[in-house]
C-alpha cells in the first residue's frame, strides 16, 4: 500500500495542476508529459525502493 | 412610477422552497409581504430531491419541520462502484445530539407544498399567482415593480424586493446582472422513475458502467417509490436525442440491470442538466435583494441548489426584519451579501472540484479521475478524493457582525464565533434547538454556577431586558453537562447567538457593556471599527 503523505486539499491542488498539464501537453504528448513529469518526481523522492513501489502499484489494474 | 401600496414593506418574486420560506422566516419576526409568483401554481422547474440536516433545523426554526420529518426518508451513506467493486464507502459524520440525520430525501413538489401551505394559512403572507414582473425601478425612498397578470398590468411599491426566481430569475434580468464563475460542458440526464425496488436509502454511485464507458450513473431513493437516476451523456449527444423514449427507456433499463432490479417502471419525468458554478459578485442591489438560485448557479453534486438557498434565505430574513421593523441600520444587509457571496464563492470552489471528478470537463481531467479510479482498486491514498462533500452550514468566521475576537479565541474548543450553533440533546425527544430555534430573536447563553446568578450575569441580564428587538436569554446550570462541554463552558461563560443560530460573540466572563456593544455591532451599528 501507498502511504498517505499528503492532506487532501494539497492532493486536490496537485490534481488539477496535473490536469492542466496535460491539457497544456495535448493528446499527442500526454505520454511524453508524465513521462517526464514521473522522472522528475522519482528523481526528487531520491527514493529508489518507493519509486520501484509505485510503477508496480500503477501498473496494477490497468 | 408611483403603484399601487399595499401597506407591506416586501414583494417577494416566485414561490418556490427559497421564496415560501423566506416569507414564513420574515412572519416570524412580524414582517408582513407579498409573494408573487408567475406560474398559476407550484413550480414545475427544478426537482431537488435532498434536504441536508442545516435545512431541516432551519424548517425547525420557521416551526414546520413536521410533514418533512414524516414524509421524508432520512440517510447518511453513500457507496461507490467502480468496475463491479465497492471502492469507496462513505459515512455522512453526525452527532449523537442531533435531532436529524445528514441527509433526507424527499421530492421537491412535498418541499413546496408543505411550504405553501404555511404560508397560506399565515395572515401576513399575501400570496398572488399568475404575476408576471415586468420592470423594476428603484429610487432611496421605495421600489416599484411593474407587475403583468392575467387580468392586466399593475404597479406595486414596497420598500425592499427578495428575488426568489430562480436559476433563470427575471428580476437579475431585469436589473441586467451578470454572474462570474464557469459552465461545464459535461450534460447529464435527470430521471424520475415509479418502480418498486427494495433497496435502502443511500446515495449509489456507479463510474464508468459498461453500459456507458467513462461516465457516471446516480441513484437516490425517493418517498412514493420514486427513484432518481441521474447519468452523463456521452460527449456530443443533443438534449433531444438524450430524451429520446426509446433510448431513455434503454438506458433506464440499463441502470436497473446494473443495480440487480429488473422491474416494471413508469417514467415520471425526465430532464437535460449541466453543472455551474457561477455567482453574483454581490446580492444586495439598492433596494433589491437576490437569494438562492437567483443570486447563484451550483452544480448538483453535494446537493448545494436548495440547501445553499435556504442558508441564503434564513440569513437574509432576521436581517432584512430588523431593517424594516427599525431595529438596525440598513448597513446590516451589506453583511447578508458578505457573508453569503462569500458562501457562494466557497461553495463554487468545492463544488467545481466535485464537478471536475464527476464530469471531467478536458482531457487532463478525465485521465486523472480514471486514475484515481484505477487507483481505487489497489490503494487507499487517493480515497479522499471521492469523498462528495455534501452542503454544510457555512463558517462566518470572517463576518463583520462578530465581536471581540480575543475574547473567542481564549476559548479552548466549542463553538467559535461565525460557526452555527451545535445542538445538544438534552433528553429522549428534546434538543437545545427545540427550545432556541423555535424562538426568532437573538439569543444569550449564560452558563450559570452552582453559586447562581453572579452580579456580572444579573447585570447582563438587565442590560437586555429592555431592548426594540427579541432576545431570550437561556440559563445554563452546571447540570447541562453536555452543553456545558459542547461550548467549552465554565460558570460565568456568555454566548451571543444571532437569530439564524451563528454565534457572533463569546466571553469567558462577560461584562454588560460589552455584550450590549456586540448586539450593536450584530444589528449593524458598528462604531469606531473593529471591536477585538
Amino acid at each position: 500500500m501507498i502511504e498517505k503523505k499528503m492532506s487532501t486539499i494539497e492532493i486536490e491542488q496537485l490534481y488539477d495542476l496535473i490536469a492542466e498539464g496535460i491539457d497544456k501537453a495535448g493528446p499527442d504528448k500526454t505520454g511524453l508529459f508524465l513521462a517526464k513529469l514521473s522522472l522528475a518526481l522519482a528523481n526528487l523522492l531520491g527514493d529508489s525502493k518507493a519509486v520501484a513501489d509505485a510503477v508496480l502499484a500503477a501498473g496494477r489494474d490497468l | 412610477m408611483d403603484g399601487e401600496r399595499p401597506a407591506k414593506p416586501v414583494a417577494i418574486v416566485g414561490a418556490g422552497p427559497i421564496g415560501l420560506a423566506t416569507a414564513l422566516d420574515l412572519a416570524r419576526f412580524g414582517v408582513p409581504c407579498v409573494l408573487l409568483e408567475e406560474d398559476l401554481q407550484v413550480s414545475e422547474g427544478s426537482r431537488a430531491i435532498v434536504l441536508t440536516r442545516r435545512s431541516l433545523e432551519i424548517l425547525q426554526q420557521l416551526g414546520v419541520d413536521q410533514p418533512f420529518i414524516e414524509k421524508g426518508l432520512p440517510w447518511s451513506q453513500g457507496r461507490s462502484f467502480y468496475q463491479g467493486k465497492e471502492i469507496y464507502k462513505m459515512l455522512m459524520p453526525y452527532d449523537a445530539d442531533d435531532r436529524y440525520l445528514p441527509g433526507l430525501n424527499i421530492q421537491q413538489q412535498y418541499i413546496e407544498e408543505y411550504l405553501l401551505g404555511y404560508c397560506e394559512r399565515h395572515p401576513l403572507i399575501d400570496i398572488r399567482w399568475g404575476q408576471r414582473v415586468i420592470a423594476i425601478d428603484q429610487d432611496d425612498a421605495a421600489v416599484t415593480l411593474g407587475v403583468d397578470t392575467p387580468d392586466g398590468e399593475y404597479e406595486l411599491t414596497v420598500d425592499w424586493i427578495v428575488a426568489a426566481d430562480g436559476g433563470r430569475s427575471t428580476v437579475r434580468k431585469l436589473l441586467r446582472l451578470r454572474m462570474e464563475g464557469r459552465s461545464y460542458p459535461g450534460r447529464f440526464v435527470i430521471a424520475d422513475i415509479k418502480a418498486k425496488i427494495d433497496l435502502p436509502t443511500e446515495r449509489l454511485c456507479f463510474f464508468d458502467p459498461a453500459w456507458n464507458p467513462g461516465n457516471n450513473v446516480l441513484v437516490h431513493r425517493q418517498p412514493d417509490d420514486m427513484w432518481r437516476i441521474d447519468f452523463r451523456l456521452p460527449d456530443g449527444e443533443t438534449e433531444q436525442q438524450a430524451l429520446e423514449p426509446a433510448l431513455l427507456r434503454q438506458r433506464i433499463n440499463a441502470v436497473l440491470s446494473m443495480i440487480e432490479q429488473e422491474v416494471e417502471w413508469q417514467l415520471d419525468w425526465a430532464t437535460v442538466y449541466s453543472a455551474n458554478t457561477l455567482t453574483l459578485g454581490e446580492f444586495v442591489h439598492g433596494r433589491v435583494l437576490l437569494t438562492g438560485d437567483a443570486a447563484h448557479l451550483l452544480p448538483i453534486f453535494g446537493v448545494r441548489g436548495i440547501n445553499t438557498g435556504l442558508q441564503d434565505s434564513n440569513n437574509l430574513a432576521w436581517k432584512l426584519a430588523f431593517v424594516v421593523n427599525g431595529w438596525a441600520e440598513r448597513s446590516l444587509l451589506d453583511s447578508y451579501s458578505q457573508e453569503r457571496v462569500q458562501a457562494a464563492r466557497e461553495i463554487c470552489a468545492e463544488g467545481g472540484k466535485r464537478t471536475r471528478f464527476m464530469t471531467p470537463p478536458s482531457p487532463g481531467t478525465r485521465l486523472l479521475r480514471d486514475a484515481v479510479l484505477s487507483f481505487s482498486l489497489s490503494e487507499d491514498f487517493l480515497k479522499d478524493l471521492m469523498h462528495w462533500r455534501t452542503s454544510r452550514p457555512h463558517d462566518y468566521r470572517d463576518s463583520a457582525l462578530n465581536a471581540f475576537a480575543e475574547a473567542d479565541r481564549a476559548f479552548d474548543g466549542g463553538v467559535a464565533c461565525g460557526q452555527p450553533l451545535r445542538n445538544v440533546k438534552l433528553a429522549a425527544h428534546d434538543h437545545l434547538f427545540d427550545t432556541i430555534g423555535s424562538k426568532a430573536g437573538f439569543h444569550l447563553m449564560l452558563f450559570v454556577g452552582d453559586e447562581g446568578l453572579t452580579p456580572d450575569l444579573q447585570q447582563i441580564l438587565a442590560a437586555t431586558e429592555n431592548l426594540a428587538y427579541p432576545i431570550h436569554r437561556l440559563l445554563l446550570a452546571p447540570d447541562q453537562a453536555r452543553t456545558y462541554s459542547k461550548y467549552a463552558a465554565s460558570p460565568g461563560t456568555v454566548y451571543l447567538i444571532r437569530p439564524d443560530l451563528h454565534v457572533c460573540a463569546r466571553w469567558h466572563r462577560a461584562n454588560p457593556r460589552e455584550v450590549v456593544q456586540a448586539l450593536r455591532r450584530a444589528t449593524g451599528f458598528a462604531e469606531g471599527g473593529c471591536l477585538s
